[in-house]
């Protein structure tokens, strides 16, 4: 149930629109025993979520061709790019693939400009004309002016654009991007990850985002897959796995509830129409992304006293039974996952439907610039 | 930061030891220079038996430097990359010249390649070949004994360079030549350059095996250091000049490779480890 019905657009036999990326992988490799299945529209960008050896970069290597699969298939645009059964191997160097690693894997003895070029030059674009495609990349991504320098030369947030820059100038098919954000400082992140935005919307093809962080993948992905020792325990939208965990890594870490909107001080307007006062933090007015962890918000059947600021009535959507706890979704203004104790959801006697007050305290709602 | 804090805390006794080292390689270059007989170098140094030494030592070291890259760059790669069985034992065979005398490498060299050699007999036979006392053979014994300094070099390099950055290079649709040209070679540029150097210096002070390989005939294969030992014999001032001369020349060379290749490739390093 948890996420059968997110693949719904998947369509089986010849003439219709199928998905442009078919993954069927299976690798053992160490400890690791991968077998994910997994599909990408064109024009879709999925996250990869999962703990730290789940498969996630194992995965994102088989497709791109630096891991051969054991069995299983990848195909793209309905090319075989990898069937142990048909002994289909294409290699990394031929596949329409863009890659940007985790730590950007910027070759340091070249300067920026040839690390854009360096995918045109190895597929035969002349010398003149791979440099000049390479300056008007550089220049999309607002790095027009340090195309001489050397990548140790280059701070964190250039040298993360610089490779994106390089995986987009052979105009890749497909897009893969290991942790993009993940060696940036929070005030660089911001403003990469909003660049990023907009270059994946620019990208045609299939897109997938291997990240841990839920922020990443809420701003930047259409949907997510949860990867936990090798196989997907969760496939939806951040909100619908939110509201269904079925792991604790996803309870703990990922399960969170994120919500968009503009701060004007200490209140941030959401975009769903709702308001949640905020702490004065550090986050500065305009876009904003706030999260809540579901165990931080109380339930009530009654208004509750004492006036918390954030307090509002509620519906019930749906009620999701998780170990001892239970996973609360709430309609309404601010939509949102609560977690309560099996104990206290009987006391509460909620069901679906109900209409009930949800309250949060102010100090536990983390603001984030978007 | 401040150097004046750094040097107080260097410890004497580290200093002491350094400068005894640097005494030790100073001491005989000066004995040398004290008994050099500088009225009559001038006539030894344009003597023309000397200068055909001179020239065969710098073309022969060259050469052998050339085929030890040629080699022995593809040889570090298949041993630093290529899982086999046997590899270990394959490193070891590839690097016993370096520590087997050169003389009984020499005599080795001629077991295989001599006239009545394994293979020599049949380089005569079909091709007329005959490497012993040839020119040919000087480079063949210095190419022997020098190649493994850039071996070892070159795999040390190449086994601690990031891999990923191949599989990045592959990514963006280089083969895997075009990645070892493009991004391999130039990211172990200091360790080739450094195994290039030393396997030309191993080469230039070439002795044993070429004596015992390609003989000592004047102007074909009486190298530098021959020379020099043959007049050791005979007049023990041509022995001083013409070590001498071989000094200088070493000593022009490596200034001069330092500034130009190894030089560059430091002060690279320098500057990213300041920006950081």
């Amino acid at each position: 149930m948890v996420g059968g019905g997110r693949l719904g657009h998947r369509t089986i036999g010849c003439g219709a629109v199928s998905d442009a990326l078919e993954i069927e992988a299976q690798v053992r490799l160490g400890g690791l025993d991968l077998a994910v299945e997994l599909r990408v529209a064109a024009g879709e960008t999925v996250a990869l979520l999962g703990p730290n050896g789940s498969g996630k970069t194992t995965l994102l290597r088989a497709v791109a061709g630096l891991q051969p699969l054991d069995a299983g298939s990848i195909r793209l645009d309905g090319v075989t790019l990898d069937a142990p059964a048909t002994h289909t191997l294409v290699p990394a160097e031929r596949r329409p693939v863009g890659v940007v690693f985790q730590d950007y894997l910027l070759f340091p003895h070249l300067s920026a400009r040839e690390n854009v070029a360096f995918g045109l030059r190895a597929r035969k674009v002349g010398r003149r004309e791979a440099g000049e495609r390479a300056d008007r990349w550089l220049e999309r991504v607002g790095l027009g002016t340090v195309g001489a320098l050397r990548a140790g030369q280059l701070s964190g947030g250039q040298q993360q654009r610089v490779a994106l820059a390089r995986a987009l100038a052979t105009e890749p098919r497909l897009l893969l991007l290991d942790e993009p954000l993940a060696a940036l400082d929070v005030g660089t992140r911001a403003e990469v990850r909003r660049e990023l935005r907009r270059h994946l919307d620019g990208h045609d093809g299939p897109r997938i985002l291997v990240t841990h962080d839920p922020l990443d993948a809420y701003a930047l992905a259409d949907r997510v897959v949860v990867v936990e020792h090798g196989t997907v325990t969760h496939r939806g939208t951040l909100a619908e796995i939110t509201a269904h965990p079925r792991s604790d890594y996803v309870g703990r870490l990922v399960g969170t509830n994120l919500l968009d909107g503009v701060l004007e001080g200490t209140v941030l307007r959401l975009s769903g129409g709702g308001v949640l006062v905020v702490p004065n933090g550090e986050a500065v007015d305009g876009p904003c992304l706030a999260t809540v962890a579901p165990s931080a918000i109380a339930l009530h059947r009654d208004a509750p006293t004492g006036s918390p600021r954030n307090a509002w009535s509620a519906a019930v959507a749906e009620l999701d039974r998780f170990g001892d706890r239970v996973r609360v979704r709430l309609d309404g203004p601010v939509p949102l996952a609560a977690e309560v104790t099996a104990a206290a959801a009987a006391e509460l006697d909620i069901r679906p439907g109900d209409t009930v007050w949800a309250s949060v305290k102010v100090t536990e709602v983390k603001v984030y610039p978007a | 930061m401040s150097s004046r804090t750094t040097r107080d805390r260097l410890p004497l006794a580290v200093l002491g030891l350094a400068a005894l080292a640097v005494g030790f390689f100073a001491l005989p270059l000066l004995g040398l220079l004290w008994r050099t007989p500088w009225s009559s170098a001038w006539d030894v140094v344009t003597d023309p038996i000397t200068r055909a030494a001179l020239w065969l030592s710098i073309s022969c070291s060259l050469w052998s430097t050339a085929a030890s890259v040629l080699f022995g760059v593809p040889l570090a790669w298949v041993l630093a990359r290529v899982e086999f069985p046997g590899r270990g034992v394959v490193r070891a065979l590839c690097t016993l010249s370096m520590v087997v005398p050169p003389v009984v490498g020499g005599v080795a060299l001629f077991a295989a390649l001599g006239r009545r050699g394994l293979l020599g007999q049949y380089l005569d036979l079909w091709f007329g070949l005959r490497l012993p006392f040839s020119t040919a053979g000087v480079v063949v014994a210095q190419t022997f004994v020098a190649m493994p300094f850039l071996v070892i070099t070159v795999e040390g390099a190449l086994r601690q360079q990031d891999r990923r950055l191949e599989e990045a290079a592959r990514t963006l649709g280089a083969t895997s030549w075009y990645a070892f040209r493009r991004v391999t070679l130039p990211s172990i540029r200091p360790a080739l350059m450094a195994g290039t150097v030393l396997a030309w210096a191993r080469a230039l002070g070439e002795f044993g095996a070429t004596i015992t390989f390609a003989g000592n005939f004047p102007g074909r294969t009486q190298t530098l250091p021959l020379a020099a030992y043959l007049a050791l014999e005979t007049d023990p001032d041509d022995a001083i000049v013409l070590s001498l001369l071989l000094i200088s020349t070493s000593f022009l060379v490596l200034v001069g490779l330092r500034d130009r290749w190894l030089g560059a490739a430091a002060s690279g390093t320098g500057r990213s480890v300041a920006e950081r």
